[in-house]
């Protein structure tokens, strides 16, 4: 069989599957994102058990395997009564994950704000959370996109994990058509084709494209 | 907890321990190959030679953005359709100590850019040759910038290895997933699975910072 006729009788399932990694990715970094800004702001809290709790959850998930926590979340937690269908399961695991990655990220790009930004807010009394929300965070998020962009990829990379409990994503079909045919280095090669295109020409232009907008919108550009 | 057995915990436990060391084998392998390829993959793209440079570089980006658990069953089963039979521990090591090898030579390569061209410029002057160079002047004042990344990348490939078990390599998940299914109990071997990395990886990323902290000492760089 050659590899125009292989495209052409398995395209459709490579299409199938790369639409669940996607889908998966994109309710991952969700899920990562607003973890990852929950869990940086609670690690700079100056209430000691806020801190410790998400100090710890930052610590778990940054120390153990995302498969491990994959198949934890899968199979252990049922037993506590939370039972999550697999496709769930999958992109919770993974979001999980890469928020505790992400929290680091956060936590170190607030700190790299000026401290006189700081003062300068305090200076012009504004509370708490204005101070935040409009100094300093925006300055931290122009800060943080970069390595945010290197993370997304590991998280589209991770969801390739997520075969492994069969929600029949990119990785999923590859194997199903590996195991039919015999073809692997066109079924493997085809799948790693597709995730590299996704990461390469489609996260990565999509963060450079994120970083000039609010460079921009900074008054940075 | 509530449905926790102690008994079992404490019947399958040598069995994890023993896996264990399989794992941290697996990832002393791993680490070991990427270390020297990282190294060859970061000075292949420093060659004036540009063709390399462009092909080794994409190399390296096809590698890291692509999953590492499609390149492990990429590299076991690809090789049997062209009559080459890998055994799953030769194919784990090859597709694991290659994916991080490319981390590891953007790591190299980071360093080897932060050493000033004055370095390079003063050498050439003394008439140092081009081994003299790398060994004597360059590798040491790029060797800090690069240990907190090779410290990461340790145990990242640490944390990797239960990808392994997708081949078959008999490491901890692998046994975690083989007690699961002869016992039907998840509960406990997943859980230990998890306090085991957690009790390796967190004291050695401990480790890794206070050794980086005394090299650098050692190298009279603070």
């Amino acid at each position: 069989m050659s590899y125009f006729e292989f495209l052409a009788e398995y395209g459709p399932r490579f299409v199938d599957g790369a639409a669940v990694t996607a889908l998966q990715t994109v309710l991952a970094a969700v899920l990562a994102i607003a973890i990852a800004v929950a869990m940086g702001l609670m690690r700079l809290s100056r209430n000691v058990p806020v801190r410790w709790f998400a100090t710890v959850y930052v610590e778990i998930f940054r120390g153990t395997s995302l498969l491990v926590q994959l198949y934890w979340i899968f199979f252990v937690l049922p037993l506590f009564g939370i039972t999550m269908e697999k496709f769930t399961a999958g992109f919770v695991a993974v979001g999980m994950n890469l928020g505790a990655y992400g929290a680091e990220l956060v936590r170190g790009a607030i700190l790299s704000v000026p401290k006189g930004q700081w003062e300068a807010a305090l200076a012009l009394n504004m509370s708490p959370a204005k101070r935040m929300v409009r100094v300093i965070f925006p300055q931290a998020f122009l800060a943080m996109l970069p390595p945010w962009g290197n993370l997304l990829i590991e998280l589209l990379k991770g969801t390739a994990l997520v075969s492994l409990i069969s929600v029949a994503d990119l990785m999923f079909e590859a194997k199903q058509i590996n195991s039919t045919t015999f073809l692997s280095a066109q079924a493997f090669g085809t799948a790693l084709v597709i995730y590299y295109v996704m990461s390469r020409f489609l996260i990565t232009p999509f963060m450079r494209w994120l970083e000039r907008v609010m460079a921009r919108k900074m008054g940075r550009a | 907890m509530f449905d926790w057995r102690w008994d079992f915990t404490f019947e399958i436990l040598p069995r994890l321990l023993w896996a264990t060391v399989n794992t941290l084998m697996a990832a002393g392998i791993g680490y070991a190959i990427a270390v020297v390829l990282g190294l060859v993959l970061a000075l292949a793209q420093r060659t004036s030679f540009k063709p390399l440079t462009y092909a080794v570089r994409e190399l390296v980006e096809f590698i890291r953005s692509t999953p590492l658990v499609l390149q492990i069953f990429f590299v076991f089963y690809v090789g049997p359709q062209f009559g080459i039979r890998l055994a799953p521990w030769t194919a784990g090591m090859i597709a694991i100590g290659l994916h991080y090898a490319s981390y590891l030579s953007e790591v190299y390569r980071g360093g080897l850019e932060s050493v000033p061209k004055g370095q390079w410029e003063a050498s050439l002057a003394l008439n140092l040759s081009p081994a003299r160079t790398y060994f004597r002047i360059i590798i040491p004042q790029a060797l800090p910038p690069s240990l907190a990344g090779m410290g990461n990348y340790l145990v990242g490939i640490f944390k990797d290895t239960p990808m392994l078990s997708v081949i078959g390599v008999a490491e901890l998940m692998h046994t975690a997933n083989a007690i699961g299914s002869e016992s039907y109990r998840f509960l406990e071997p997943y859980t230990l699975v998890g306090v085991i990395f957690l009790a390796i990886s967190l004291p050695t990323a401990a480790l890794i910072r206070v050794f980086e902290a005394w090299v650098r000492r050692q190298l009279g760089m603070n």
